[in-house]
Protein backbone atom coordinates (compact mmCIF):
# COMPACT_ATOMS: atom_id res chain seq x y z
CA UNK A 1 0.00 0.00 0.00
CA UNK A 2 1.26 3.60 -0.36
CA UNK A 3 1.59 6.25 1.77
CA UNK A 4 -0.92 7.88 0.21
CA UNK A 5 -3.68 5.46 0.72
CA UNK A 6 -6.09 6.15 3.04
CA UNK A 7 -8.76 3.79 2.34
CA UNK A 8 -8.30 0.53 0.39
CA UNK A 9 -10.99 -2.28 0.57
CA UNK A 10 -10.56 -5.03 -1.07
CA UNK A 11 -12.88 -7.92 -2.50
CA UNK A 12 -15.50 -7.12 -0.13
CA UNK A 13 -18.32 -9.51 0.72
CA UNK A 14 -21.40 -8.86 2.92
CA UNK A 15 -24.23 -10.29 2.88
CA UNK A 16 -27.90 -10.02 5.11
CA UNK A 17 -29.24 -13.14 5.66
CA UNK A 18 -29.46 -15.15 2.11
CA UNK A 19 -29.48 -11.82 0.33
CA UNK A 20 -25.75 -10.84 -0.78
CA UNK A 21 -25.75 -6.97 -0.78
CA UNK A 22 -22.16 -6.84 -1.77
CA UNK A 23 -20.69 -9.08 -4.13
CA UNK A 24 -16.58 -8.27 -4.19
CA UNK A 25 -16.56 -4.37 -3.72
CA UNK A 26 -12.88 -3.27 -4.08
CA UNK A 27 -11.74 0.42 -3.96
CA UNK A 28 -8.51 2.48 -3.02
CA UNK A 29 -9.23 6.33 -2.04
CA UNK A 30 -5.89 8.24 -1.75
CA UNK A 31 -5.64 11.62 0.63
CA UNK A 32 -7.46 14.41 -0.17
CA UNK A 33 -9.26 12.67 -2.86
CA UNK A 34 -12.99 12.71 -2.74
CA UNK A 35 -15.17 9.76 -4.27
CA UNK A 36 -18.80 10.22 -5.18
CA UNK A 37 -20.64 6.55 -4.82
CA UNK A 38 -23.63 6.72 -6.89
CA UNK A 39 -26.07 3.87 -7.64
CA UNK A 40 -29.72 2.96 -7.61
CA UNK A 41 -31.26 1.94 -3.78
CA UNK A 42 -30.69 -1.30 -3.21
CA UNK A 43 -27.20 -1.41 -4.97
CA UNK A 44 -25.28 -1.46 -1.98
CA UNK A 45 -23.86 1.86 -2.05
CA UNK A 46 -24.42 2.42 1.91
CA UNK A 47 -23.58 -0.78 3.35
CA UNK A 48 -20.33 -0.23 1.96
CA UNK A 49 -19.69 2.75 3.20
CA UNK A 50 -21.29 1.95 6.44
CA UNK A 51 -18.38 -1.48 6.31
CA UNK A 52 -15.77 1.08 6.23
CA UNK A 53 -16.46 1.88 9.77
CA UNK A 54 -17.65 -1.04 10.79
CA UNK A 55 -21.25 -0.40 11.43
CA UNK A 56 -21.78 -3.66 9.23
CA UNK A 57 -19.38 -6.48 9.85
CA UNK A 58 -18.07 -7.76 6.41
CA UNK A 59 -18.29 -11.51 5.73
CA UNK A 60 -15.55 -11.54 3.20
CA UNK A 61 -12.88 -9.80 1.64
CA UNK A 62 -10.52 -6.63 4.03
CA UNK A 63 -10.98 -3.04 4.57
CA UNK A 64 -8.13 -1.21 5.72
CA UNK A 65 -7.79 2.66 6.48
CA UNK A 66 -5.07 4.29 6.91
CA UNK A 67 -3.05 0.93 6.60
CA UNK A 68 -4.98 -0.89 9.61
CA UNK A 69 -7.20 -3.47 9.16
CA UNK A 70 -10.81 -2.23 9.96
CA UNK A 71 -12.93 -4.33 12.55
CA UNK A 72 -11.05 -7.48 12.15
CA UNK A 73 -7.46 -9.00 13.12
CA UNK A 74 -5.26 -11.52 11.48
CA UNK A 75 -4.58 -14.72 13.71
CA UNK A 76 -3.05 -17.63 11.96
CA UNK A 77 -4.28 -16.16 8.67
CA UNK A 78 -8.08 -16.19 9.14
CA UNK A 79 -10.15 -12.65 9.98
CA UNK A 80 -11.63 -12.47 13.57
CA UNK A 81 -13.26 -9.69 14.72
CA UNK A 82 -11.44 -7.28 16.59
CA UNK A 83 -12.15 -6.32 20.33
CA UNK A 84 -15.01 -3.45 20.62
CA UNK A 85 -12.17 -0.83 22.80
CA UNK A 86 -10.01 -1.17 19.65
CA UNK A 87 -12.93 -0.98 16.73
CA UNK A 88 -14.00 2.17 18.67
CA UNK A 89 -10.13 3.23 18.29
CA UNK A 90 -10.30 3.19 15.01
CA UNK A 91 -13.57 5.02 14.53
CA UNK A 92 -12.14 8.03 16.11
CA UNK A 93 -9.97 8.15 12.74
CA UNK A 94 -13.08 7.58 10.34
CA UNK A 95 -15.96 10.59 10.39
CA UNK A 96 -19.09 10.05 9.53
CA UNK A 97 -22.18 11.70 8.67
CA UNK A 98 -25.74 10.32 8.65
CA UNK A 99 -28.71 10.52 6.41
CA UNK A 100 -30.84 11.65 9.25
CA UNK A 101 -28.13 13.62 11.36
CA UNK A 102 -28.39 11.83 14.05
CA UNK A 103 -28.16 14.49 16.65
CA UNK A 104 -28.25 13.99 19.96
CA UNK A 105 -31.46 15.60 20.58
CA UNK A 106 -30.50 16.24 24.24
CA UNK A 107 -27.55 18.16 24.05
CA UNK A 108 -27.00 21.46 22.54
CA UNK A 109 -25.24 22.03 19.09
CA UNK A 110 -22.08 22.87 21.00
CA UNK A 111 -22.33 20.01 23.12
CA UNK A 112 -22.49 17.54 20.45
CA UNK A 113 -19.61 18.70 18.69
CA UNK A 114 -17.52 19.00 22.04
CA UNK A 115 -19.02 15.79 23.48
CA UNK A 116 -16.49 12.89 21.61
CA UNK A 117 -13.14 14.67 21.41
CA UNK A 118 -13.85 14.95 25.60
CA UNK A 119 -15.37 11.89 26.41
CA UNK A 120 -13.14 9.88 24.09
CA UNK A 121 -10.19 11.86 23.56
CA UNK A 122 -9.96 13.31 26.77
CA UNK A 123 -9.45 16.75 25.00
CA UNK A 124 -9.54 19.55 28.00
CA UNK A 125 -12.73 21.49 27.55
CA UNK A 126 -11.14 24.91 27.19
CA UNK A 127 -9.76 23.78 24.36
CA UNK A 128 -12.81 21.18 23.00
CA UNK A 129 -14.67 24.09 23.08
CA UNK A 130 -12.46 26.70 21.41
CA UNK A 131 -11.97 23.82 18.82
CA UNK A 132 -16.12 23.03 18.41
CA UNK A 133 -16.52 26.95 18.19
CA UNK A 134 -13.76 27.08 15.28
CA UNK A 135 -16.10 24.23 13.58
CA UNK A 136 -19.39 25.62 14.28
CA UNK A 137 -18.23 29.12 12.33
CA UNK A 138 -16.88 26.71 9.53
CA UNK A 139 -20.18 25.63 8.79
CA UNK A 140 -21.40 29.12 8.79
CA UNK A 141 -23.31 28.40 12.59
CA UNK A 142 -21.29 30.37 15.00
CA UNK A 143 -24.72 32.09 16.38
CA UNK A 144 -26.07 28.70 17.11
CA UNK A 145 -23.95 26.90 19.60
CA UNK A 146 -26.45 27.10 22.46
CA UNK A 147 -29.54 26.04 20.45
CA UNK A 148 -30.73 22.20 21.08
CA UNK A 149 -31.16 20.19 17.71
CA UNK A 150 -35.19 20.24 18.15
CA UNK A 151 -34.89 24.18 17.14
CA UNK A 152 -32.60 23.49 14.27
CA UNK A 153 -33.63 23.26 10.31
CA UNK A 154 -32.92 19.60 8.61
CA UNK A 155 -30.04 21.95 6.75
CA UNK A 156 -28.42 23.38 10.05
CA UNK A 157 -28.64 20.11 11.95
CA UNK A 158 -26.55 18.54 9.25
CA UNK A 159 -23.95 21.16 9.39
CA UNK A 160 -23.47 20.74 12.92
CA UNK A 161 -22.96 16.83 12.51
CA UNK A 162 -20.36 17.79 9.71
CA UNK A 163 -18.71 19.60 12.50
CA UNK A 164 -19.15 17.15 15.16
CA UNK A 165 -17.53 14.70 12.66
CA UNK A 166 -14.79 16.76 12.17
CA UNK A 167 -14.18 17.73 15.92
CA UNK A 168 -12.56 14.10 15.87
CA UNK A 169 -9.88 15.28 13.39
CA UNK A 170 -10.30 12.14 11.69
CA UNK A 171 -8.40 11.36 8.52
CA UNK A 172 -11.39 10.25 6.33
CA UNK A 173 -15.24 11.00 5.85
CA UNK A 174 -18.05 8.95 5.37
CA UNK A 175 -21.19 10.90 3.87
CA UNK A 176 -24.09 8.61 4.08
CA UNK A 177 -26.60 10.29 2.10
CA UNK A 178 -26.40 13.75 3.54
CA UNK A 179 -28.91 15.23 1.61
CA UNK A 180 -31.72 13.53 1.36
CA UNK A 181 -33.36 13.86 4.05
CA UNK A 182 -33.32 17.55 3.06
CA UNK A 183 -35.80 19.57 1.89
CA UNK A 184 -34.19 20.85 -1.50
CA UNK A 185 -33.72 25.00 -0.71
CA UNK A 186 -31.69 23.90 2.06
CA UNK A 187 -29.44 21.32 0.35
CA UNK A 188 -27.30 23.85 -0.58
CA UNK A 189 -26.12 25.13 2.38
CA UNK A 190 -25.13 21.54 3.04
CA UNK A 191 -23.33 20.90 -0.30
CA UNK A 192 -22.04 23.96 0.23
CA UNK A 193 -19.83 23.00 3.15
CA UNK A 194 -19.13 19.91 1.64
CA UNK A 195 -17.29 21.32 -1.15
CA UNK A 196 -15.31 23.81 0.75
CA UNK A 197 -14.17 20.36 3.23
CA UNK A 198 -13.28 18.87 -0.10
CA UNK A 199 -11.43 21.67 -1.26
CA UNK A 200 -9.05 22.52 1.95
CA UNK A 201 -8.03 18.29 1.39
CA UNK A 202 -10.21 16.48 3.14
CA UNK A 203 -10.24 12.41 1.82
CA UNK A 204 -14.42 12.15 1.26
CA UNK A 205 -16.47 9.07 0.23
CA UNK A 206 -20.10 10.95 -0.25
CA UNK A 207 -22.63 8.36 -0.75
CA UNK A 208 -25.06 11.15 -3.34
CA UNK A 209 -27.39 11.51 -5.54
CA UNK A 210 -26.16 14.89 -6.02
CA UNK A 211 -24.45 14.88 -9.28
CA UNK A 212 -23.66 18.82 -9.05
CA UNK A 213 -21.93 18.30 -5.99
CA UNK A 214 -20.04 15.15 -8.26
CA UNK A 215 -19.49 18.14 -10.95
CA UNK A 216 -18.04 20.52 -8.34
CA UNK A 217 -15.88 18.55 -5.89
CA UNK A 218 -15.82 15.01 -6.54
CA UNK A 219 -12.17 13.74 -8.10
CA UNK A 220 -13.83 10.24 -8.99
CA UNK A 221 -17.35 9.01 -8.83
CA UNK A 222 -18.03 5.57 -8.37
CA UNK A 223 -21.24 3.46 -10.23
CA UNK A 224 -22.33 0.65 -7.96
CA UNK A 225 -25.35 -1.72 -8.99
CA UNK A 226 -26.23 -4.68 -7.65
CA UNK A 227 -23.88 -5.26 -4.90
CA UNK A 228 -20.54 -4.85 -7.56
CA UNK A 229 -18.63 -1.06 -8.99
CA UNK A 230 -20.36 -0.89 -12.19
CA UNK A 231 -18.08 2.32 -13.43
CA UNK A 232 -15.53 4.27 -12.14
CA UNK A 233 -14.20 7.50 -13.76
CA UNK A 234 -13.96 11.33 -13.51
CA UNK A 235 -16.93 13.15 -13.15
CA UNK A 236 -16.71 14.55 -16.75
CA UNK A 237 -16.69 11.12 -18.11
CA UNK A 238 -20.11 10.12 -16.39
CA UNK A 239 -21.43 13.27 -17.67
CA UNK A 240 -20.02 12.67 -21.42
CA UNK A 241 -19.72 9.58 -21.86
CA UNK A 242 -20.67 6.41 -19.72
CA UNK A 243 -19.64 3.48 -20.82
CA UNK A 244 -22.32 0.93 -19.23
CA UNK A 245 -25.79 0.73 -20.08
CA UNK A 246 -26.90 0.65 -16.60
CA UNK A 247 -25.07 3.97 -15.75
CA UNK A 248 -26.66 5.50 -18.77
CA UNK A 249 -30.14 4.24 -17.52
CA UNK A 250 -29.26 5.43 -13.93
CA UNK A 251 -27.84 9.04 -15.26
CA UNK A 252 -31.25 9.69 -17.31
CA UNK A 253 -32.87 8.99 -14.46
CA UNK A 254 -31.39 11.25 -11.89
CA UNK A 255 -30.35 14.15 -14.10
CA UNK B 1 -74.66 -4.95 66.25
CA UNK B 2 -74.75 -1.72 65.15
CA UNK B 3 -71.80 0.24 65.85
CA UNK B 4 -71.56 3.53 65.10
CA UNK B 5 -68.87 5.52 63.32
CA UNK B 6 -66.05 6.73 65.62
CA UNK B 7 -65.53 10.12 64.04
CA UNK B 8 -63.17 11.04 66.71
CA UNK B 9 -60.84 8.45 66.57
CA UNK B 10 -60.72 9.58 62.71
CA UNK B 11 -59.88 13.18 64.25
CA UNK B 12 -57.29 12.36 66.18
CA UNK B 13 -55.20 9.93 63.86
CA UNK B 14 -55.22 12.52 61.63
CA UNK B 15 -55.09 15.79 63.35
CA UNK B 16 -53.10 14.91 66.04
CA UNK B 17 -50.83 11.93 65.11
CA UNK B 18 -48.80 9.90 67.83
CA UNK B 19 -45.16 9.63 68.27
CA UNK B 20 -45.64 6.06 67.19
CA UNK B 21 -47.71 7.05 64.08
CA UNK B 22 -44.81 9.70 62.89
CA UNK B 23 -42.28 7.17 63.35
CA UNK B 24 -44.27 4.33 61.19
CA UNK B 25 -45.06 7.30 58.75
CA UNK B 26 -41.41 8.01 58.65
CA UNK B 27 -40.80 4.20 57.98
CA UNK B 28 -43.08 3.55 54.91
CA UNK B 29 -41.32 6.55 53.23
CA UNK B 30 -37.75 5.46 53.98
CA UNK B 31 -38.77 2.09 52.81
CA UNK B 32 -40.21 2.90 49.62
CA UNK B 33 -37.70 5.12 48.70
CA UNK B 34 -34.44 2.58 49.74
CA UNK B 35 -36.93 -0.19 47.59
CA UNK B 36 -37.48 1.93 45.00
CA UNK B 37 -33.65 3.16 44.32
CA UNK B 38 -32.45 -0.29 44.60
CA UNK B 39 -35.44 -1.40 42.40
CA UNK B 40 -33.99 1.06 39.65
CA UNK B 41 -30.62 -0.27 40.51
CA UNK B 42 -31.53 -3.85 39.12
CA UNK B 43 -33.93 -3.36 36.74
CA UNK B 44 -31.59 -0.88 34.95
CA UNK B 45 -28.74 -3.64 35.34
CA UNK B 46 -30.98 -6.83 34.53
CA UNK B 47 -32.43 -4.53 31.48
CA UNK B 48 -28.42 -4.12 30.09
CA UNK B 49 -27.62 -7.83 30.86
CA UNK B 50 -31.19 -8.64 28.75
CA UNK B 51 -28.79 -6.73 25.81
CA UNK B 52 -25.36 -8.54 25.91
CA UNK B 53 -23.61 -10.47 23.90
CA UNK B 54 -23.19 -13.20 26.53
CA UNK B 55 -25.88 -15.72 26.68
CA UNK B 56 -25.78 -16.36 30.66
CA UNK B 57 -26.39 -12.88 31.04
CA UNK B 58 -29.16 -12.41 28.91
CA UNK B 59 -30.73 -15.85 30.85
CA UNK B 60 -29.92 -14.79 33.95
CA UNK B 61 -31.94 -11.38 32.90
CA UNK B 62 -34.94 -13.34 32.47
CA UNK B 63 -34.85 -15.72 35.01
CA UNK B 64 -35.12 -13.24 37.25
CA UNK B 65 -37.96 -11.38 35.53
CA UNK B 66 -40.05 -14.65 35.14
CA UNK B 67 -39.53 -15.83 38.94
CA UNK B 68 -39.97 -12.12 40.46
CA UNK B 69 -42.80 -10.95 38.37
CA UNK B 70 -44.66 -14.25 38.28
CA UNK B 71 -44.61 -15.06 41.85
CA UNK B 72 -46.60 -13.04 44.67
CA UNK B 73 -44.86 -10.06 46.69
CA UNK B 74 -46.17 -11.44 49.96
CA UNK B 75 -44.58 -14.83 48.86
CA UNK B 76 -41.61 -13.10 48.24
CA UNK B 77 -41.10 -10.85 51.17
CA UNK B 78 -41.69 -14.05 53.64
CA UNK B 79 -39.36 -16.39 51.71
CA UNK B 80 -36.87 -13.46 52.12
CA UNK B 81 -37.16 -12.73 55.46
CA UNK B 82 -37.57 -15.97 56.97
CA UNK B 83 -35.82 -18.35 54.25
CA UNK B 84 -32.77 -16.69 53.08
CA UNK B 85 -30.94 -17.62 56.36
CA UNK B 86 -31.89 -21.28 56.38
CA UNK B 87 -30.70 -21.36 52.72
CA UNK B 88 -27.58 -19.51 52.76
CA UNK B 89 -26.97 -21.11 56.32
CA UNK B 90 -25.66 -17.97 57.94
CA UNK B 91 -27.15 -15.00 58.87
CA UNK B 92 -27.28 -12.48 55.82
CA UNK B 93 -30.46 -10.73 57.53
CA UNK B 94 -29.54 -9.81 61.16
CA UNK B 95 -32.02 -8.69 63.79
CA UNK B 96 -30.91 -5.12 63.27
CA UNK B 97 -29.11 -3.81 60.39
CA UNK B 98 -26.68 -0.48 61.20
CA UNK B 99 -27.18 2.24 58.37
CA UNK B 100 -25.13 4.84 60.42
CA UNK B 101 -27.53 7.15 60.20
CA UNK B 102 -30.12 5.54 62.04
CA UNK B 103 -30.89 1.36 62.48
CA UNK B 104 -33.50 -0.63 61.27
CA UNK B 105 -34.94 -4.16 62.33
CA UNK B 106 -33.94 -6.82 60.33
CA UNK B 107 -37.40 -7.50 58.70
CA UNK B 108 -37.75 -3.95 57.55
CA UNK B 109 -34.15 -4.83 55.80
CA UNK B 110 -35.42 -7.64 54.40
CA UNK B 111 -38.69 -6.02 53.72
CA UNK B 112 -36.70 -3.50 51.74
CA UNK B 113 -34.21 -6.04 49.70
CA UNK B 114 -37.61 -7.97 48.73
CA UNK B 115 -39.79 -4.75 47.67
CA UNK B 116 -36.94 -3.63 46.04
CA UNK B 117 -36.08 -7.20 44.40
CA UNK B 118 -39.40 -7.45 42.90
CA UNK B 119 -39.64 -3.67 41.55
CA UNK B 120 -36.31 -4.43 39.84
CA UNK B 121 -37.85 -7.21 37.86
CA UNK B 122 -41.04 -4.37 36.36
CA UNK B 123 -38.27 -1.62 36.33
CA UNK B 124 -36.35 -3.82 33.99
CA UNK B 125 -39.31 -3.73 31.71
CA UNK B 126 -39.91 -0.30 31.85
CA UNK B 127 -35.78 0.62 31.09
CA UNK B 128 -36.03 -1.64 28.31
CA UNK B 129 -39.05 0.27 26.73
CA UNK B 130 -37.39 3.71 27.07
CA UNK B 131 -33.76 2.15 25.43
CA UNK B 132 -35.96 0.61 22.69
CA UNK B 133 -37.75 4.34 22.29
CA UNK B 134 -34.25 5.97 21.46
CA UNK B 135 -33.64 5.70 17.77
CA UNK B 136 -30.63 3.05 16.74
CA UNK B 137 -29.11 6.13 14.83
CA UNK B 138 -28.23 7.69 18.17
CA UNK B 139 -25.80 4.68 19.28
CA UNK B 140 -24.62 4.42 15.85
CA UNK B 141 -23.50 8.55 16.08
CA UNK B 142 -21.83 7.68 19.13
CA UNK B 143 -19.71 4.64 17.82
CA UNK B 144 -19.14 6.54 14.73
CA UNK B 145 -17.22 9.10 16.62
CA UNK B 146 -15.12 6.40 18.58
CA UNK B 147 -17.38 5.85 21.84
CA UNK B 148 -17.72 2.29 22.88
CA UNK B 149 -21.24 0.88 23.37
CA UNK B 150 -21.00 1.62 27.38
CA UNK B 151 -19.62 4.63 27.24
CA UNK B 152 -22.99 5.39 24.16
CA UNK B 153 -25.20 4.42 26.50
CA UNK B 154 -24.17 6.25 29.49
CA UNK B 155 -24.00 9.08 27.53
CA UNK B 156 -25.97 9.33 24.90
CA UNK B 157 -28.94 6.37 25.24
CA UNK B 158 -29.47 6.53 28.81
CA UNK B 159 -30.28 10.20 29.43
CA UNK B 160 -32.34 9.98 26.57
CA UNK B 161 -34.09 7.24 27.88
CA UNK B 162 -34.43 8.63 31.27
CA UNK B 163 -36.93 10.81 30.00
CA UNK B 164 -38.99 8.09 28.79
CA UNK B 165 -38.63 6.08 31.92
CA UNK B 166 -39.47 8.83 34.34
CA UNK B 167 -43.48 8.74 34.18
CA UNK B 168 -43.42 5.27 34.74
CA UNK B 169 -40.91 4.66 37.22
CA UNK B 170 -43.33 7.81 39.11
CA UNK B 171 -46.08 5.43 39.12
CA UNK B 172 -44.38 2.53 40.09
CA UNK B 173 -43.60 4.78 43.20
CA UNK B 174 -46.87 5.19 43.73
CA UNK B 175 -47.15 1.89 43.90
CA UNK B 176 -44.73 0.62 46.10
CA UNK B 177 -45.67 3.72 47.99
CA UNK B 178 -48.77 1.28 49.26
CA UNK B 179 -47.16 -1.86 48.60
CA UNK B 180 -44.80 -1.39 51.88
CA UNK B 181 -47.77 -2.00 53.28
CA UNK B 182 -47.67 -5.84 53.13
CA UNK B 183 -44.77 -5.45 55.42
CA UNK B 184 -46.91 -5.33 58.27
CA UNK B 185 -47.33 -9.35 57.52
CA UNK B 186 -43.30 -9.59 58.33
CA UNK B 187 -43.42 -7.40 61.75
CA UNK B 188 -42.63 -4.56 60.35
CA UNK B 189 -44.26 -1.31 62.39
CA UNK B 190 -45.31 1.12 59.14
CA UNK B 191 -48.17 2.43 58.80
CA UNK B 192 -50.80 -0.38 58.05
CA UNK B 193 -49.37 -2.57 61.32
CA UNK B 194 -49.77 0.60 62.95
CA UNK B 195 -53.25 0.91 62.43
CA UNK B 196 -53.17 -2.75 63.23
CA UNK B 197 -52.02 -2.47 66.59
CA UNK B 198 -54.62 0.37 67.22
CA UNK B 199 -57.54 -1.62 66.18
CA UNK B 200 -56.77 -4.48 68.26
CA UNK B 201 -56.96 -2.74 71.01
CA UNK B 202 -59.89 -0.94 69.97
CA UNK B 203 -62.45 -3.16 68.18
CA UNK B 204 -62.53 -0.14 65.98
CA UNK B 205 -60.91 -1.45 62.15
CA UNK B 206 -62.71 1.06 60.25
CA UNK B 207 -61.95 3.99 61.78
CA UNK B 208 -58.32 3.41 61.86
CA UNK B 209 -58.59 1.99 58.41
CA UNK B 210 -59.58 5.23 56.73
CA UNK B 211 -57.49 6.59 59.02
CA UNK B 212 -54.37 4.66 57.43
CA UNK B 213 -56.06 5.47 54.20
CA UNK B 214 -55.86 9.34 54.29
CA UNK B 215 -52.58 8.84 54.82
CA UNK B 216 -51.56 6.59 52.04
CA UNK B 217 -53.71 9.02 50.29
CA UNK B 218 -51.33 12.25 51.45
CA UNK B 219 -48.49 10.34 50.70
CA UNK B 220 -49.51 9.51 47.17
CA UNK B 221 -50.67 13.30 46.47
CA UNK B 222 -47.76 14.55 47.88
CA UNK B 223 -45.41 12.32 45.37
CA UNK B 224 -48.15 13.23 42.44
CA UNK B 225 -46.77 16.84 42.93
CA UNK B 226 -43.26 16.26 42.94
CA UNK B 227 -43.76 13.99 40.25
CA UNK B 228 -45.16 16.28 37.64
CA UNK B 229 -42.52 18.71 38.80
CA UNK B 230 -39.67 16.40 37.73
CA UNK B 231 -41.52 15.77 34.55
CA UNK B 232 -41.74 19.62 33.52
CA UNK B 233 -38.19 19.80 34.32
CA UNK B 234 -37.28 17.73 31.96
CA UNK B 235 -39.62 18.86 29.42
CA UNK B 236 -38.43 22.12 29.42
CA UNK B 237 -35.52 21.70 27.01
CA UNK B 238 -37.04 20.93 24.28
CA UNK B 239 -39.16 23.21 22.73
CA UNK B 240 -37.70 22.28 18.85
CA UNK B 241 -40.09 21.25 16.22
CA UNK B 242 -39.08 17.84 16.29
CA UNK B 243 -41.39 14.97 17.52
CA UNK B 244 -40.74 16.51 21.32
CA UNK B 245 -39.27 14.67 24.35
CA UNK B 246 -42.88 15.08 25.67
CA UNK B 247 -45.30 13.59 23.23
CA UNK B 248 -42.80 10.46 23.35
CA UNK B 249 -43.31 10.21 26.39
CA UNK B 250 -46.76 10.35 26.85
CA UNK B 251 -46.94 8.17 23.75
CA UNK B 252 -45.08 5.67 25.48
CA UNK B 253 -46.57 6.18 29.02
CA UNK B 254 -49.81 5.05 27.62
CA UNK B 255 -48.91 2.26 25.12
CA UNK B 256 -45.99 0.41 25.93
CA UNK B 257 -45.18 1.00 29.76
CA UNK B 258 -48.82 -0.64 29.98
CA UNK B 259 -48.66 -3.28 27.54
CA UNK B 260 -45.38 -5.00 29.07
CA UNK B 261 -47.21 -5.13 32.27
Amino acid sequence: MTGNTVMRATDVHKRFGRLEVLKGVSMEVERGETVCVIGPSGSGKTTFIRCINHLEKIDGGRIEVNGHLIGYREHRGKLVEDSERSIARQRTQIGMVFQRFNLFPHKTAIENVVEAPMRVLGTKKGEALADAERLLARVGLADKHGTYPGKLSGGQQQRVAIARALAMQPALMLFDEPTSALDPEVTGEVLTVMEELAHDGMTMIVVTHEMGFAREAADRVVMMDGGVIVEEGTPEHFFTDPEHERTRQFLSKIL
Amino acid sequence: MLAAFDWHILWQRIFHPDHAFALALWRTVYIAVVAQILGVALGLLAALMRMSRLVVLRALSNTYTLVFRGTPVIVQIFYIYLGVNLLLGFTLIPNNVNFGLFTVSGAAFAGMLALGINEGAYMREIVRAGIDSIDRGQMEAAKSLGMTTGLGMRRIVLPQAARVIVPPLGNEFNNMLKTTSLLAFIGVTELFQDAEIHYSQTFKPVEYFTAVAFWYLVLTSVWSLIQARIERRLGASDLGDEPSMRQRIVENWTSRAWLTR
